[in-house]
C-alpha cells in the first residue's frame, strides 16, 4: 500500500461548509492520512461554488477526492466518514458508492454557466498562487501596460456588462462619466454591504475568489483614474472580510496594489470598511455617507456620487459581481462576453436559490435563461413535491412571478415588465403552503425595520403598509383594505428618496397582482395556504382518529379531549393553534384550514 | 446663468440655484416641512416634490439644482396626491393636539393639514410614544411631535457647530435625541426651538402664556451684548412672553441663549430701576470668612434684605456721589487706586467712550473689559 503522489481531497470551506462541520472533515482527514502515511494535498477549497457541486451548499459537507485525475465527490460527509473513505477509496481505491453524489448533483450543474464562479471552488482563495494559476491578474497587467483608459472603457461598453446591484446601468457608461470627469482625486467603491435576506452571492464570490473581485477594481480605478479604493463590506461576512484582508496584504507583496503598479506609474490601494449592519448602507449615498463616517442616510440624486460621491469628489460604485466579470471581460474579449444572455441583458448572472427547493443553493446561468429550467433542471422542482406557487425574486425590492408565468425569461428587462426585478439576485421557491399575504408582510416587516426613518413615505408609510397586512393576516381586515394598499404602494414608490422605498411596496403590489384571491379570501377569514395562524382551525378528522392520545399529550393548552382508543376532539375556543397536534399525530388526523 | 421654465414662467437663474430657490423666486409657492433657506437642503419631508419634464418620477424642489432648459411643473393631479398621502402620513404619527399646542396658529404642519383639508386619515394606527423628561429650564421636547424634518439636527451643526442631537434608531422608530438618549446637555442656544416647523420644539418658559394670536410684535435690539442682534419681542397684555429673530435682518434670525430665553428680568421684581446707594458695609448682609469656611448658613430671616443695605437715589443724586467718591480717591491715592471695568453689553460706542474716560478723565490706564479673555 504506496502512498499515492497524485490524491488531491478537495473539501468545502465555505460559511456553509463550515457550518456543516467542514474544519472537522479537513482535520479528520489530516489526522487519518498521517496515521496511513499517505500525502496528499488539502486544499481548503472556497466553499459553495466550487467545482461542478460548490453551489450545492444544500449538501454539504461536499468533498473531492482526485485520484489521477479521476475525481470522485462526496456529498453529506461528517467527520466520523472519514476513516471509511481514506481506507476503501484512498487506500485500497474502491469508491465508497453509498456516499457518492446522485444524479441530482450533476443535474445541478448542467444547466449552468460559470463565469463569476468559475473558479470559485476549485482554486485556494487564500492563495493568490492559485489564483495566478488560473490566469488571475493578467487581465489587469493587459489594461496597465498595453491599454489606454478610454479603451478599457469601450471594451467594458461594448460587452453590455450592467451592474450586478439591482438597477442594471450599464458599467462601461458608469466609468466613461467618471473618467471625464476633471479631478485630481477620484475614488472607487465596491459595493459588498449584501443585505437581502436569502441573498450570499457576493459573500461567495469574495469567499471564493477575492482577487477576482480586487482585480476587477484594479481595472475599473485604472479606467477611471482613481487612487484610492474602497471595499465596503457587512461585518456580519467575517469569514469573506478575513479572505479580503488576507488576499489585499498578498496583493500588495506582489506587487499588484499600491505605488506603481506592475511597474507602470499607476498607483492605487484599496481599504476595507466595515459596515455595522445597515441594509440602507448598500444604498450608494448611503454608503458614502456611512464611510464619511456619518449616519448611514441615503440623499437625493442628482447630483449622482459619479459626479459628486466621497468626500465630494467622483465616485464610482460597483457591486462585488460586476467587478468579478471585469478580468473575465478583459481575458476573454468583449464579444465572448456577450455572445451570453439576451440582446440588453448580457452575460451571466448569479443567484442565491433557495426557499422550497431541492437544490438550494448558488447558481450561474446565462441572462434570459427561463425561470423554469431555473426551478426545474437546476432546482429540481419543489422540495416537497407539492406545486409550485411561484417564485420571489430581487428580495425585499422585487416581486413576485406566479407559476404559470414560468417561461419569463430571466433578464433585466423580462422581469421588470412581470413586476419583479433582478435585483441583487435572491430567488425564493414558494409552494403550495406558503401565503402570499404572509410573505408581503414578511418583507415589509423587513424594509419598514431597516427604513433609514429620513424620508416620511419609507419610514411611515410602510409601517402603514404592514400595520394593514398584520390586519389582514389577522382575520381584522376590512373592505377597501386591498386598495387602500395598492394607492398607498403606490404613492410610497412615487414619493419616496433612495431605492429603498422606492422598491419596498413591490413584494405587496406583485402579490395582490398575482394572487388578489388570496388577500380577498383572507378578509373572508381563510388563509387558503393555512399558514396565516389566526384565521387557522385545528380539527379531528374522525375517520383516521384512532384515539393515541399523541395529540393530546402534545397539546399544551389542555384543548383536546378523548378517550382512549376513541376519537379525539379539538375544543376550538381554548385551542391556541400552535400546531403541535398537527406534529404530533403520526396518522394525518389532525387536519387545519 | 440657466434658464428654468416653472409653471409656464421662465426665469433665468444662476448655476447651483435649487428650483425651489428658483420657483419662490417668481412667487410660485411650493409646500415645504424639512426645508429651510440658511440650511442644506435635506429632502427628507418629500411635500416639494415637482414634476420635471424627461424625469419618470417626481423630484424634490428643495434638492434638486435647476438646469439649462428645465421644464417644471409644481402642481398636477399626481403631485397634490402624493403630498396629500405625505401629509397624512405624517399626521397618523402626531398627536393632532393643537387645541392645547403652544405652537397653534404657528405651526407649518397645522397649516399645511389646513391647506389639504386633511380631517380623516386614511393611515391612522401606531404612533409614537414618548416621555418628557428633560430636566433643562430652557427647551422642551415633546418628541411625539417631531416630524423628524431635520432643521434642529443641521442648525445645531451648521450653524451652531455643537451637534447636540442626531438621528438615532431606524424606521418607524427613528427618533431625534442626544447621544444614548441622555437629557439634552448643550449651550441651550434655541437654534433648533427656532427653526422647528411643529410643536416638537418650545421654549419652556413659552408654555401657557399665549399663543400666537393674541400677540403683538416688537422689533428691538438685543441688549445682551455688543453684537446688537435683532430680536422680535412677542408681547401679550403688555408681558414678553417669547422672543424670536427675524430672518431678513442681519443676524439672519440666529440668537444664543440669552437673547432667546434671557427675557424673563424685563418683569422681575428683583430688577434694577433706580439708582442705589449703599447705606450698610457689604459684609453686613453676608457670610464672614470664617462662617464660610466652617459651613454656617444664617437663617434666612436673619438675612438683611438688600433693601436695608440699599436706599433709593436720584440719578442726580448718584451720579454726583460717584464723582465726588471718584475725585477723593484719585486725589488720597493717585488715579492708579481706580479701575474701570466695562461690560459686553454696551455697544462698542459706549466701551470707547467709557475708556476714554477712563484714560483721559480719571488718567489710568487700568481699563478691562468682561468679555477679554
Amino acid at each position: 500500500m504506496k502512498a499515492n503522489n497524485n490524491t488531491t481531497i478537495r473539501i468545502c470551506m465555505g460559511t456553509g461548509g463550515i457550518a456543516a462541520g467542514g474544519a472537522e472533515v479537513l482535520n479528520a482527514f489530516k489526522k487519518e492520512l498521517n496515521l496511513a502515511g499517505i500525502k496528499a494535498n488539502i486544499e481548503k477549497n472556497c466553499s459553495m461554488h466550487k467545482v461542478g457541486c460548490r453551489g450545492l451548499c444544500a449538501k454539504d459537507v461536499l468533498v473531492d477526492v482526485i485520484i489521477n485525475d479521476e475525481k470522485t465527490t462526496y456529498q453529506f460527509i461528517k467527520s466520523d466518514m472519514v476513516p471509511r473513505i481514506v481506507k476503501e477509496h484512498i487506500i485500497e481505491k474502491t469508491p465508497v458508492i453509498d456516499w457518492v453524489v446522485g444524479e441530482d448533483y450533476h443535474n445541478f450543474h448542467k444547466k449552468q454557466f460559470k463565469v463569476v464562479l468559475s473558479d470559485c471552488g476549485s482554486i485556494d482563495p487564500e492563495d493568490i498562487t492559485a489564483y495566478i494559476g488560473v490566469k488571475g491578474y493578467e487581465a489587469a497587467k493587459k489594461v496597465l501596460i498595453s491599454l489606454k483608459p478610454e479603451e478599457v472603457v469601450e471594451i467594458i461598453k461594448s460587452s453590455g456588462l450592467r451592474g450586478r446591484g439591482g438597477a442594471g446601468f450599464p458599467t462601461g457608461v458608469k466609468w466613461e462619466i467618471a473618467m471625464k470627469q476633471d479631478s485630481k482625486q477620484k475614488y472607487l467603491i465596491c459595493n459588498a454591504d449584501e443585505g437581502d435576506p436569502g441573498a450570499f452571492m457576493d459573500r461567495s464570490v469574495i469567499e471564493g475568489n477575492p482577487h477576482a473581485v480586487i482585480e476587477g477594481m484594479i481595472i475599473g480605478a485604472y479606467t477611471i483614474g482613481a487612487d484610492k479604493g474602497y471595499v465596503y463590506i457587512r461585518a456580519e461576512y467575517p469569514l469573506a472580510v478575513e479572505r479580503l484582508k488576507k488576499a489585499l496584504s498578498d496583493a500588495r507583496e506582489n506587487g499588484f496594489l499600491g505605488k506603481g503598479i506592475l511597474g507602470t506609474k499607476f498607483n492605487f490601494d484599496i481599504k476595507v470598511k466595515l459596515g455595522a449592519g445597515a441594509f440602507v448602507c448598500g444604498e450608494e449615498t448611503a454608503l458614502i455617507a456611512s464611510i464619511e463616517g456619518q449616519r448611514g442616510m441615503p440623499r437625493a440624486k442628482p447630483p449622482f456620487p459619479v459626479y459628486h460621491g466621497l468626500w465630494g469628489k467622483p465616485t464610482v460604485i460597483n457591486n462585488v459581481e460586476t467587478l468579478a466579470n471585469v478580468p473575465c471581460i478583459i481575458r476573454n474579449g468583449a464579444r465572448w462576453f456577450a455572445s451570453f444572455g439576451t440582446e440588453k441583458s448580457k452575460g451571466t448572472k448569479v443567484f442565491a436559490l433557495t426557499g422550497k427547493i431541492k437544490n438550494s443553493g448558488l447558481i450561474e446561468v446565462p441572462m434570459g435563461i427561463p425561470l423554469r429550467e431555473i426551478i426545474y433542471d437546476i432546482g429540481g422542482g419543489t422540495e416537497s413535491g407539492k406545486a409550485l406557487k411561484a417564485v420571489q425574486t430581487g428580495g425585499p425590492s422585487g416581486g413576485c412571478i406566479p407559476a404559470d408565468m414560468l417561461d419569463t425569461p430571466v433578464d433585466f428587462e423580462s422581469l421588470a415588465k412581470v413586476g419583479s426585478i433582478v435585483g441583487s439576485g435572491g430567488m425564493v421557491v414558494l409552494d403550495e403552503d406558503n401565503c402570499m399575504v404572509n410573505m408581503a408582510q414578511y418583507f415589509l416587516q423587513f424594509t419598514q425595520m431597516e427604513s433609514c426613518g429620513k424620508c416620511v413615505p419609507c419610514r411611515i408609510g410602510t409601517k402603514r403598509l404592514l400595520e394593514i397586512l398584520d390586519r389582514i393576516t389577522k382575520g381584522k381586515g376590512k373592505k377597501g383594505d386591498i386598495e387602500l394598499l395598492e394607492k398607498l404602494s403606490r404613492d410610497i414608490k412615487a414619493a419616496s428618496l433612495c431605492g429603498l422605498g422606492q422598491t419596498a411596496p413591490n413584494p405587496v403590489l406583485s402579490t395582490i397582482k398575482y394572487f388578489r384571491h388570496e388577500y380577498e379570501a383572507h378578509l373572508q377569514g381563510k388563509c387558503p395556504a393555512a399558514v396565516c395562524k389566526e384565521l387557522l382551525t385545528y380539527y379531528i378528522l374522525e375517520e383516521f382518529c384512532n384515539g393515541c392520545g399523541a395529540c393530546l399529550r402534545a397539546c399544551p393548552a389542555g384543548a383536546i379531549t378523548g378517550e382512549k382508543k376513541k376519537p379525539h376532539f379539538i375544543d376550538s375556543e381554548i385551542c391556541i393553534k400552535c400546531g403541535a397536534c398537527f406534529d404530533a399525530c403520526k396518522f394525518k388526523a389532525v387536519a387545519k384550514e | 446663468m440657466v434658464k428654468v421654465t416653472i409653471d409656464s414662467k421662465t426665469i433665468e437663474v444662476a448655476e447651483g440655484t435649487t428650483v425651489l430657490e428658483a420657483a419662490r423666486m417668481l412667487n410660485i409657492q411650493i409646500p415645504t416641512l424639512c426645508h429651510h433657506p440658511k440650511l442644506t437642503p435635506f429632502g427628507g419631508c418629500r411635500m416639494c416634490i415637482v414634476e420635471v419634464k424627461g424625469v419618470p418620477r417626481p423630484l424634490t424642489s428643495c434638492t434638486t439644482p435647476v438646469s439649462e432648459g428645465m421644464e417644471v411643473t409644481t402642481s398636477s393631479p399626481e403631485i397634490e396626491e402624493l403630498r396629500k398621502t405625505v401629509l397624512e402620513l405624517i399626521l397618523s404619527d402626531h398627536p393632532n393636539d393643537c387645541m392645547i399646542c403652544e405652537k397653534a396658529g404657528d405651526c407649518t404642519l397645522q397649516e399645511l393639514a389646513y391647506f389639504y383639508g386633511i380631517k380623516e386619515n386614511r393611515f391612522a394606527g401606531e404612533r409614537r410614544v414618548y416621555e418628557k423628561r428633560d430636566g433643562n429650564p430652557f427647551i422642551e421636547r415633546d418628541m411625539e411631535k417631531c416630524i423628524l424634518c431635520g432643521r434642529c439636527v443641521k442648525v445645531c451643526e451648521e450653524v451652531q457647530g455643537v451637534e447636540a442631537i442626531d438621528f438615532t434608531y431606524r424606521g418607524f422608530k427613528s427618533k431625534i435625541c442626544p447621544p444614548f438618549e441622555k437629557d439634552l446637555k448643550c449651550e441651550f442656544c434655541g437654534q433648533c426651538v427656532a427653526v422647528c416647523p411643529t410643536g416638537a420644539l418650545t421654549g419652556k418658559m413659552w408654555a401657557l402664556r399665549g399663543r400666537q394670536k393674541d400677540i403683538k410684535e416688537v422689533d428691538t435690539t438685543c441688549a445682551y451684548c455688543g453684537t446688537g442682534c435683532n430680536i422680535t419681542l412677542h408681547v401679550r397684555a403688555n408681558e414678553v412672553i417669547r422672543v424670536t429673530s427675524k430672518e431678513d435682518k442681519w443676524n439672519e434670525g440666529w440668537l444664543c441663549v440669552k437673547g432667546r430665553f434671557g427675557y424673563t428680568f424685563i418683569n422681575s421684581p428683583d430688577r434694577l430701576k433706580k439708582p442705589l446707594i449703599r447705606i450698610e458695609t457689604k459684609d453686613e448682609g453676608r457670610r464672614t470668612k470664617d462662617e464660610k469656611q466652617e459651613g454656617i448658613s444664617r437663617p434666612s430671616s436673619l438675612v438683611p434684605h438688600l433693601s436695608s443695605l440699599f436706599r433709593e437715589a436720584t440719578w442726580d443724586e448718584a451720579l454726583d456721589y460717584t464723582a465726588q467718591r471718584l475725585k477723593e480717591i484719585k486725589g488720597k491715592h493717585g488715579p492708579d487706586a481706580i479701575a474701570g471695568l466695562s461690560s459686553a453689553r454696551c455697544t462698542t460706542e459706549e466701551n470707547y467712550l467709557f475708556q476714554k474716560f477712563v484714560r483721559a478723565g480719571l488718567g489710568t490706564n487700568n481699563i478691562d473689559h468682561c468679555a477679554r479673555l
